[in-house]
């Protein structure tokens, strides 16, 4: 398996009439997730986000892949 | 006066029943003429009710103001006689892009099917909109529109509205049974009855110009996030007709509106996007904030709100004027039946639930748009730009990319006036769905589905040979015509072929309603007058076609 560069967002239960709504809902709920933070805060959020989502995925040859996109082009 | 338009100034008679100070009493009275009130006008005159409709101004809208008009809005202006005049003078299209600093990141096609009528969207001056459908309304014998006739007050009762209209001639009183408020964001009729309407306000600024030039652009919509020529901000540009382009741009909250509309501040902004040699004229300016709010209910009593006046977007995904004009066409229909004693009441507490649904969906969307393009923390910025970073390489980025969730119908699937699917169907034709449009063919001729059904209830069973369709099956068919609330059933066909002489036959000529609507042999949709689906199944049943209609009409109970 490698890393997933298509649109992947979805939730349990839910049907989408358009194609742009589960990233929406995703993108959402990431900025909510930040409100009224200091950005001192939201870097400490981003940075524990970034453990949990890792530890979920696990697969750690998929997390180096992901690391390297992210690096590119910065 | 602007160099490509003239606005009309339209007449004012002085009204009967000021002349004679007789109190009449009228079935309908709409207050605004604006693209929304029109809509409703008309429709309601065409279905046959006598309707007046009140405006305090003379002319049309000042500006440009709604540009866009999305597919759904000019199927419903195609029922009011009004959708060529406009598809002919506006700029179809459907493609849009979007440019992250230099570099174009995303793009996106409003409409990927093939076979519909209607392109996915059109821009169109409103001016020309509402002279339109001013034109069109005269037409109307029972429509009578009156110019300077401003509501100065608005009485409610338990069997209508009593209205004080000033004229230039003084002022008059008329009764009415039923009022559509569409008098717009700042509702003259909903200050009037003490209504609030709440949401929250957003902290920018943004630049309208209206700016006629000859450029060959292709006919998209361009939107860029923080471009070179407006570094830190976004802009927006639309092509319009007669070569009237329309250029927003984001100046911030910190921005003077006054002094930003100034032509000496004006043109060095194109100047930086167009680059100094094309040559331009200034149309028209304006400066404006936004909010996103809504009324809770948007009826009271005999007091119906429409488009602006009920509910107000953020104009990135263009769904103001097209919400309003679809409130106008799912109102009318229910309205019609209550007023004619075919209907209960409550029926029009679902005119509120269904667009009130639509109208959270219009307001969640273009709140995000608005959140993505003018972040409000710099982690928002941060994320916003590692998405466009992103965007250029990776599909996933690219989805995320929000420059406006452009204007589309609400699937009503949690309408009460829905009957659930008993069957299993593939697709999106499920009920509450917004129809989907398909070539057919009536008697040797080729023409669209959305051309074919609305206003007025219908039931479509498709059969695979109209010969097959036994006469005791053709009589349950007709009898549904033959009820207080009349359903008009055709058989649609893959095969051309002779059916029973007194049903309508219609081939679909190039697959797409089967394919779009998943039928089989007897699949049979009831739709609504406003071509929205009330139900369906996988073989006709005429009590089950009752029962639904009963459903779909508030007949329960």
């Amino acid at each position: 398996m490698s890393l997933k560069l298509e649109p992947n967002f979805h939730e349990p239960g839910k049907r989408y009439h358009r194609a742009f709504t589960p990233g929406d809902d995703f993108y959402e709920s990431l900025i909510e997730t930040h409100r009224d933070l200091s950005d001192e805060q939201s870097a400490m959020v981003n940075a524990r986000l970034i453990l949990l989502l890792a530890n979920h995925i696990g697969d750690i040859a998929i997390l180096r892949e992901a690391m390297k996109v992210a690096r590119e082009r910065v | 006066m602007l160099r490509t338009y003239e606005y009309p100034k339209y007449e004012y008679s002085q009204p009967p029943e000021q002349k004679s100070g007789d109190i009449r009493r009228c079935p309908v009275v709409v207050v605004g003429a604006g693209p929304v009130g029109l809509a409703a006008a008309i429709d309601l005159a065409q279905s046959g009710v006598s309707v007046i409709v009140l405006d305090d101004d003379d002319t049309v809208s000042v500006g440009s103001r709604g540009v866009c008009y999305a597919k759904r809005t000019l199927e419903i202006l195609d029922r009011i006689g009004v959708g060529d005049a406009s598809v002919a003078k506006g700029v179809s299209w459907n493609v849009g892009r979007t440019f992250f600093r230099k570099e174009e990141v995303y793009n996106f096609k409003l409409l990927s099917q093939a076979d519909h009528k209607r392109p996915g969207m059109i821009n169109l001056q409103q001016y020309y909109l509402e002279e339109y459908e001013v034109r069109r309304a005269r037409e109307l014998a029972n429509l009578d529109l009156r110019f300077l006739n401003k509501v100065t007050s608005a009485t409610p009762r338990d069997d209508g509205v009593v209205l004080q209209v000033e004229t230039p001639d003084g002022s008059y009183t008329l009764q009415t049974d039923w009022l559509i408020a569409a008098d717009g964001a700042r509702s003259a009729i909903r200050r009037m009855l003490d209504l609030e309407v709440e949401g929250k306000i957003f902290s920018d600024r943004f630049l309208i110009t209206d700016v006629l030039m000859k450029a060959d652009y292709p006919t998209e919509r361009w939107f860029w996030f923080d471009p070179p020529f407006h570094p830190g901000q976004s802009v927006l540009l639309h092509r319009q007709a007669d070569n009237v382009w329309r250029i927003d741009f984001q100046l911030g909250w910190q921005a003077d509106p006054e002094e930003e509309k100034k032509p000496e501040k004006v043109v060095p902004r194109i100047k930086a996007m167009l680059g100094a040699d094309r040559e331009f004229e200034l149309e028209w300016v304006s400066v404006y904030t936004f909010q996103c709010r809504r009324m809770a209910d948007f009826r009271h009593g005999r007091v119906l709100f429409a488009g602006d006046a009920a509910h107000q977007v953020s104009p990135f995904g263009a769904r103001g004027a097209n919400s309003g004009i679809q409130d106008a066409d799912n109102l009318c229909w229910k309205l019609k039946l209550v007023m004619d004693g075919r209907a209960p009441d409550a029926l029009l507490d679902t005119y509120s639930e269904e667009r009130g649904f639509a109208a959270d969906e219009n307001i969640l969307n273009s709140s995000r748009s608005t959140d993505f393009m003018t972040p409000k923390s710099a982690t928002s910025l941060n994320f916003r730009n590692a998405v466009l970073g992103l965007a250029r390489d990776h599909a996933f980025a690219r989805a995320l990319v929000n420059s406006g969730r452009l204007s589309v119908p609400s699937f009503l699937t949690e309408s009460r006036l829905n009957t659930p699917d008993v069957a299993a169907f593939a697709g999106d034709m499920e009920p509450g769905a917004p129809m989907d449009d398909a070539p057919i063919e009536e008697d040797g001729k080729v023409g669209w589905l959305l051309d074919c059904v609305g206003n007025r209830f219908m039931a479509l069973v498709f059969v695979e040979d109209p010969a097959s369709v036994g006469p005791a099956q053709a009589r349950a068919m007709c009898t549904l015509a033959d009820a207080p609330v009349p359903v008009e059933a055709v058989l649609v066909s893959p095969e051309g072929g002779t059916g029973p002489a007194n049903l309508r036959l219609w081939r679909d000529c190039a697959g797409r309603y089967a394919g779009r609507y998943d039928t089989r042999a007897g699949t049979t949709y009831l739709v609504r007058p406003d071509q929205h689906v009330a139900a369906r199944w996988r073989a006709f049943d005429a009590q089950a076609v009752r029962t639904a209609l009963a459903r779909a009409t508030g007949n329960t109970e």
